[in-house]
């Protein structure tokens, strides 16, 4: 079978894709989606690391993270909608208010 | 055979973030992460969860990438972004990612070395993890179900117009 080290080897490629799109990316919807990217590549990494006969408690967690980032998703996409609604801009550059 | 598809499955996964990463426009991006989400969907079966794989591509791949879709619908009124301005934020970009992937193949460096089989012998059945989350996570699966409720509400709250009665 394939070692749990080359699961995890993708899941750290992904996660550090997800955090270099987070600096690249100039608004907030697709900062939003790098994060989710990098949600996603824990996921990885914690369903290839999880210890011989565990695996359904592996399972349920990971549910349990799925069902917490699509409450995140929802309150977070709301809040973007109601900036964009504020600022007529979701990019990072327009929400400059806290500087001086 | 599951060599192959796990090659393959990683490498669409990894391509079609760097296509978000690498696309101009918000809306592909939000494609290629349908993509990079049922190709994840795919890895997790490959490790022996079938479950996980399922869950992924109902909840990841469709239902959120969909609230994206539908957030980019409202919100997106150009075709692209403009070219960036300041060219040294990418370089510091990558910069930094190489510097945490060498720190994580650093950190799980022994892992690496080790490299215990991931796939485990048994196979898991959906029933035993309803059990579990009945039994064991009950108080979790409860704390989930209040969360959401809160999330719904806070959604529809926030999204509403102000002067609505």
């Amino acid at each position: 079978m394939i070692p749990a080290g080359h699961f995890f080897i993708v899941a750290s490629v992904l996660f550090v894709l997800g955090a270099a799109a987070f600096f690249v990316k100039k608004d907030l919807i697709s900062q939003f989606m790098s994060v989710e990217v990098m949600l996603n590549a824990a996921n990885l990494a914690f369903l290839a690391l999880a210890p011989r006969g565990r695996m359904a408690d592996a399972q349920a967690v990971v549910f349990f993270i799925i069902t917490v980032a699509a409450a995140e998703a929802a309150v977070g996409l709301a809040i973007i909608l109601v900036i964009f609604r504020r600022r007529k801009s979701v990019r990072t550059e327009d929400l400059n208010g806290l500087k001086g | 055979m599951a060599e192959i598809l796990f090659y393959l499955l990683s490498a669409v996964s990894v391509g079609a973030v760097m296509g978000m990463l690498l696309s101009r426009n918000q809306a592909y991006g939000a494609l290629y992460l349908v993509l990079a989400f049922a190709a994840l969907g795919g890895l997790f079966g490959l490790i022996g969860a079938p479950f996980a794989a399922v869950i992924q591509i109902l909840v990841y791949a469709g239902a959120i990438m969909v609230l994206f879709i539908f957030v980019l619908m409202t919100i997106n009124v150009r075709t692209g972004l403009p070219p960036e301005k300041k060219k040294w934020t990418i370089g510091a970009a990558i910069l930094l990612a190489a510097l945490l992937l060498a720190e994580i193949g650093l950190a799980a460096q022994g892992l690496l070395r080790a490299s215990p089989p991931a796939s485990p012998a048994e196979s898991v059945k959906a029933v035993d993890i309803g059990r579990l989350l009945f039994s064991r996570y009950l108080y979790p699966f409860e704390i989930t179900s209040i969360l959401i409720m809160a999330a719904i509400v806070g959604a529809v709250v926030l999204s509403k117009k102000k002067d609505a009665p």
